[in-house]
């Protein structure tokens, strides 16, 4: 069994290109300091803080789209607010994950009857990770990072399976 | 026409050679020839929504000639959410949770305002411990409000490292309101008629721990960036609001006490028990961002000191009056105040008999501040006007509602 570790199919030293560098995104994921309500405070502020400290985990925030994997979006998000949600989503480089935070990003929260308010950020970007809680508490917004660490290498696993499978 | 001007520097055009140092051409003491002939353009510069010193989603137009602000102008809206609308389809009990999320970052104040105008309409007697108890929460959560000001003004200012001291405060100011309310910022803990719960035990110890390291915290706040010398380069004599203008905006708070006029809603009109608490208002008259700086340490000081007076005389008895359930307040209208991080936080309710309100208008402080701030942009220089956005202490959210 030993040995499989060196020499198996996944093993390192046939580790794919692919398995490379989503272990690097997974262990990178830096997020855009892209506060828009009350869950900015929580899942970016303190986050970033000394108590929680997402720094251990490689969740840093980076101030520019360009620089960064992640967008958190913390807040409601108005007809006006919409536009350029998307527009940032657009400048950032692939790949890239949106994790919603908080009941508003999810579904529109405590202000989904107002017309004004887009009925969740999934209507205007792709989201990966929902977080519930008005406002998430950090831990929350730690373990949706967890759980996008886990989409990650779950979506290495599927594309290596399709490829093996359209190659016969 | 010569045309070597085009691939060299103008200076090598003239006879003398640039190597002797006692006489310098003209032409090297002006731009490189066919630059004097241009006009120089005025530059747009959109600083928001997306910006990290902007505190939110506040965008501001900036036109700038080099590096100097010729006009400013701020774009809002990126965070309306109709709070005072929704407020019309919400039960008495209920519109404490929109209040929370107006000016998220000192939600009890907000909620404060709204019991004191629904109590205005009701004539309730709210027992003298729950006043107490809202007098506690409500400089607790000021504590936790400046702290979060200080940290992102630092950062606005280039420092870094006051950010992660303030969130370790923060932190445990957060774990008292959550022991008492059961939340960290949406507490949805002032109803109308009283608080919703007691004081725990637990919160009481965590409240002497906090007591008893704040102090010196806050002479380390104080040393860190207060006494931090390119800081105070940054700030002094940066973004001064004298005070006219500052009446003339409507600004309250602390950014009206930086610029020399004393008005503290808790002292001139008081509500809950702040009449019986012992505190004085930091004032300065310089109304510079220094300024405004030191009355918000200060301010934060005279806080603590209050917490340590309530936290001692804390009266015993019931913590909420004998209210209905289903609160149905008789026709009229009644305007309360209150003193919140940010100034004179008002809301106007009209009662139409019904169990929601008819209207409820809500007086953001931010929104006079920004606007004061966006008078006095122009003529300073590009990277004052992030310090000066961020002296006067904007959130969004209430600016938005």
């Amino acid at each position: 069994m030993a040995i499989d570790r060196f020499t198996g199919e996944n093993s390192i030293l046939f580790i794919r290109s692919e398995q490379l560098f989503d272990w690097a995104r997974r262990h990178s994921l830096w997020y855009m300091a892209f506060g828009i309500a009350c869950c900015a405070i929580e899942g970016l502020m303190h986050a970033s803080g000394p108590r929680f400290d997402f720094d251990r985990h490689g969740v840093f925030f980076r101030a520019s789209p360009r620089q960064a994997d992640v967008m958190i979006v913390a807040g409601t998000v108005n007809e006006k607010m919409a536009a350029t949600v998307r527009r940032l989503y657009d400048q950032m480089p692939e790949p890239k994950w949106v994790i919603a935070m908080g009941a508003c990003a999810s579904t529109g929260g405590p202000f989904r009857e107002y017309p004004n308010v887009v009925m969740g950020v999934d209507k205007v970007v792709p989201v990966d990770v929902y977080v519930p809680g008005c406002p998430p508490r950090p831990e929350s917004v730690q373990y949706a990072f967890f759980r996008l660490m886990d989409k990650i290498s779950e979506k290495t696993g599927e594309r290596l399976a399709a490829r093996h499978g359209s190659a016969g | 026409m010569d045309p070597r001007h085009l691939v060299e520097h103008a200076g090598w055009l003239t006879d003398t050679p640039p190597t002797d140092v006692g006489f310098v051409p003209a032409s090297l003491r002006r731009a490189p020839m066919g630059v004097d002939a241009l006009d120089t353009e005025r530059l747009i510069v959109n600083m928001g929504p997306q910006h990290p010193s902007t505190h939110g989603v506040l965008r501001v137009l900036l036109e700038l000639d080099g590096e100097e602000v010729v006009a400013a102008e701020s774009v809002i809206g990126y965070l309306h959410r109709g709070i005072e609308k929704l407020a019309e389809h919400r039960r008495y009990n209920a519109v404490g949770t929109l209040m929370d999320r107006g000016d998220y970052v000192s939600g009890i104040h907000n909620e404060l305002a709204f019991a004191l105008a629904a109590e205005a309409i009701m004539e309730i007697e709210v027992p003298r411990r729950a006043q107490w108890l809202r007098v506690l929460m409500a400089e607790l959560n000021r504590i936790a409000s400046h702290l979060v000001w200080y940290g992102t003004f630092g950062l606005d200012t280039g420092a870094m490292g006051q950010f992660l001291y303030a969130v370790r405060d923060r932190e445990a100011l957060l774990d008292i309101l959550e022991d008492v309310t059961g939340q960290r910022m949406m507490f949805n803990y002032v109803r109308p008629g009283g608080v919703v719960a007691d004081i725990t035990p637990t919160a009481v110890e965590k409240i002497h721990a906090f007591l008893s390291t704040i102090d010196t915290h806050l002479d380390e706040h104080d040393q860190l960036l207060g006494g931090n010398e390119i800081f105070q380069g940054r700030v002094r004599g940066v973004g001064t609001i004298d005070l006219e203008t500052a009446i003339a905006f409507g600004l309250t708070g602390a950014n009206l006490r930086a610029s020399g006029l004393g008005f503290d809603v808790r002292k001139d009109r008081p509500y809950a028990a702040y009449d019986e608490m012992d505190f004085a208002v930091p004032m300065s008259s310089d109304g510079d961002c220094l300024a405004r700086y030191l009355v918000r340490m200060g301010e934060m000081r005279e806080a603590v000191r209050i917490v340590r007076q309530c936290i001692e005389g804390l009266p015993e008895g019931e913590f909420m009056a004998k209210v209905p359930k289903v609160l149905r307040p008789p026709v009229g209208e009644a305007y309360a105040a209150v003193e919140s991080p940010r100034g004179e936080l008002g809301v106007h309710l009209v009662s139409d008999g019904s169990d929601t309100p008819y209207r409820m208008r809500y007086r953001p402080p931010a929104l006079y501040a920004l606007q004061a701030a966006e008078a006095i942009l122009p003529g300073t220089l590009l990277a004052d006007a992030v310090v000066i956005l961020g002296s006067v202490d904007v959130v969004l959210g209430e600016i938005d509602r």
